[in-house]
């Protein structure tokens, strides 16, 4: 009787400092999930899904207070994906967070700019180069084609440009057949 | 010398008609000079190459015309001299059939060279010289148009050079013709690349379908202890780096790792005669060796210009006679279609064929994968095409990759034996173009998270800063000594009132 007491008291005690010891020797700061829906996300930082970022939104998923299908930069490939993490059914893109664009970069007419900063401050990433009562000017390399620079601009002198089909970006398409051709072909 | 007998025959491969005879009975032929040559500024694998002369310049011979922009990058040189007319985007030869930015040259006509200057590579430092070698222009005149000074560092580890004659492809010609005709350069060139690779001996390895250029290089190499030639069989693609070095030495590279961490360096023969020519003549990549072959009516090597609008040659070749057909540049397993024929010759530009259009398209209807594996057993790599065709088609594409996509080397055996015409390569390529756009836009996507999380930070920290500096000043300044300044201020105020009034009631009395 005593004897299996102890052995259990011994192996509560055991089994209970095993867990004590890796809760915190393991222990995962913040909430991995959110990382890995945010790792989906463009990173666009347009605020289109009503968050104020990627990561904003990121949580708002994670805690199931915001849907999948907010992100329009994200395209249905993204929404799938999200689904696919969070194990739910894939929903079409929300349309009341925008319509999918091609991806573009915003560009800045600088003999119109008047150096006002306004679309610095707006700016997520710093991509815009200036300072006060200096034309500024866009860093294409790191533009999200967010758009957030658009509604600042007293002057309207910001333009997004849709990004061109080029010999350095261009891709292989998806093999297309002509299925008439080949319904004679087989007739034949 | 010697001649090696022994293979190590790799697993698949084709053995297809390879219509080579065709283009090699007349001599490698040169056309008179075009009336302008264009040169596309990316010309090579890495970064595109910076202009470094302005419109409206006269250039010489030779002349530097862009400069590599960085390690990843080969120069160009104008090949001709005469006038740089323009920098425009012009149709390239390129898959895409999108425009890039080309040089235009007007030739003068007078073709006078600026001062040469071969370099003493015996005398100076390998470095050196390897050095002045990435301002040549020198690129991998195999295809695949990799910097060749690249391939040449190496530490010490290279220990056998592989030379690339095997040129596997059915049609494609001009390595054949210029081992026949230049052979004497090429075992200088490859006694070059020995030397600057700190490597012992070489190995030419060659095509049974070559006794002409084979008995040329063997009467050379005679007394030459350290280059040999491996004759190696007639079996399609067993010009691919790796089959070529399994073919001679039967080591298989290991996935990720690269020839030299085996102590092997491959180059191709065109690239070792450029390499010559600059070493000892002076003479930058300005030219090379191209078949035009297929439909048009005498078939032909030319050595041209870089630059030389692709039409002139098809012209000097008798013209265009497919019906309906069109030009493939490469060969027919792994070439692909020419835009247009209005196209300048690229350093990549090996073989031009005038096609039907059965021999670039099938012809047959596609029908579903059978399963039947026959394209398993061609594949060189070992892969399993008829999965990686699954993964591709239903853009499965992680999976793909564990099946090792970026293993295949778009030999197009699969495609050819597949009994259902399914164009297997092109979903390859789909997939493999699709991945890497996709890496791209992830590193892409991470820059972005960073800069955003870094601005965050930094509002933070201002907003911090703020709060402080504000909470620091009221500390400073307590309470009476504020009123105090507060009550100056406005003593100073109603004083200068004052003081405007009176002025203004005396200038009225005036």
């Amino acid at each position: 009787m005593l004897t299996s007491v102890l052995v259990v008291l011994f192996l509560a005690l055991l089994i209970g400092s095993i867990l004590g010891f890796s809760s915190i020797k393991f222990k995962v700061d913040g909430d991995p999930i959110i990382d890995k829906i945010d790792s989906i996300l463009p990173q666009t930082q347009c605020g289109q899904c009503s968050y104020p970022g990627c990561k904003p939104y990121a949580t708002a998923i994670a805690k199931g207070e915001a849907d999948i299908n907010q992100c329009p930069p994200g395209g249905e490939d993204g929404v799938r994906k999200l689904a696919e993490l969070m194990g739910v059914e894939y929903k079409p893109l929300n349309e009341e967070h925008g319509a999918i664009k091609p991806k573009s970069i915003a560009v800045i007419d600088e003999d119109t700019c008047i150096g006002c900063t306004l679309c610095i401050q707006a700016c997520p990433v710093d991509a815009i180069l200036g300072s006060a009562k200096h034309m500024h000017t866009i860093i294409e390399k790191e533009c999200t084609g967010c758009e957030l620079c658009l509604p600042p601009c007293p002057v309207d002198c910001i333009d997004m440009i849709a990004i061109q089909e080029s010999t350095e970006n261009w891709k292989w398409k998806y093999p297309v057949f002509n299925i008439k051709n080949q319904k004679q072909r087989v007739s034949h | 010398m010697n001649i090696i007998d022994t293979i190590f025959k790799f697993n698949g491969g084709i053995k297809a008609d390879t219509k080579k005879s065709v283009s090699t009975v007349r001599p490698i032929k040169k056309i008179k000079m075009p009336k302008q040559l264009i040169l596309p500024l990316r010309q090579h694998v890495g970064k595109v190459a910076k202009l470094k002369v302005n419109i409206g310049e006269k250039v010489l011979k030779g002349q530097l015309l862009a400069e590599a922009d960085g390690n990843v990058s080969a120069a160009i040189h104008a090949p001709t001299s005469g006038t740089v007319a323009s920098l425009e985007k012009q149709l390239i030869p390129h898959p895409s059939g999108l425009p890039d930015y080309c040089v235009t040259l007007i030739p003068d006509g007078k073709d006078t060279w600026i001062e040469k200057k071969p370099i003493n590579w015996k005398k100076i430092d390998r470095k050196e010289t390897i050095k002045k070698i990435s301002e040549s222009g020198i690129v991998g005149l195999g295809g695949a148009t990799f910097p060749t000074h690249l391939k040449l560092n190496n530490n010490n580890e290279v220990k056998t050079l592989i030379v690339n004659a095997a040129e596997c492809e059915p049609y494609i010609t001009c390595d054949d013709m210029l081992m026949r005709e230049k052979s004497a350069e090429l075992v200088e060139g490859i006694r070059l690349a020995l030397h600057l690779l700190g490597a012992q001996n070489a190995i030419i390895g060659i095509e049974d379908n070559k006794p002409e250029a084979i008995e040329k290089l063997a009467l050379l190499i005679k007394n030459d202890a350290n280059i040999s030639i491996k004759i190696v069989p007639t079996i399609y693609p067993s010009g691919d780096a790796k089959r070529l070095i399994y073919l001679i030495t039967g080591i298989q590279i290991a996935k990720g790792k690269r020839s030299t961490e085996y102590g092997m360096q491959m180059f191709n023969v065109a690239t070792i005669v450029a390499l010559y020519k600059f070493i000892h003549c002076g003479e930058p990549s300005i030219t090379r060796i191209i078949t035009i072959t297929g439909k048009v009516r005498t078939p032909n090597n030319y050595e041209v210009l870089f630059g030389t609008p692709l039409s002139d040659l098809i012209i000097d070749a008798g013209g265009k006679a497919s019906k309906n057909g069109s030009f493939i540049m490469g060969g027919p397993m792994m070439g692909y279609k020419l835009p247009s024929v209005n196209v300048p010759v690229t350093k990549a530009m090996n073989c031009v064929i005038d096609a039907e259009p059965e021999m670039i398209e099938n012809n047959n209807p596609v029908l579903p994968c059978i399963r039947c594996a026959k394209c398993a057993e061609a594949c060189p790599v070992n892969l399993q095409p008829q999965e990686l065709f699954w993964f591709s088609q239903s853009n499965q594409f992680e999976k793909a990759e564990n099946y090792n996509l970026f293993d295949c080397i778009e030999c197009g055996c699969c495609s050819y034996v597949c009994p259902s015409n399914i164009p297997l390569v092109q979903y390859y390529r789909y997939a493999k173009s699709e991945i890497i756009s996709d890496r791209y836009a992830k590193e892409e996507a991470d820059i972005a998270r960073e800069r955003n999380d870094f601005r965050l930070e930094r509002l933070q920290r201002e907003k911090e800063e703020r709060a402080k500096k504000i909470a620091e000043r009221k500390a400073n300044t307590s309470s009476d000594e504020k009123s105090k300044v507060i009550d100056e201020k406005r003593k100073a105020i109603t004083e200068a009132l004052e003081r405007v009034k009176q002025e203004g009631v005396s200038e009225k009395n005036d």
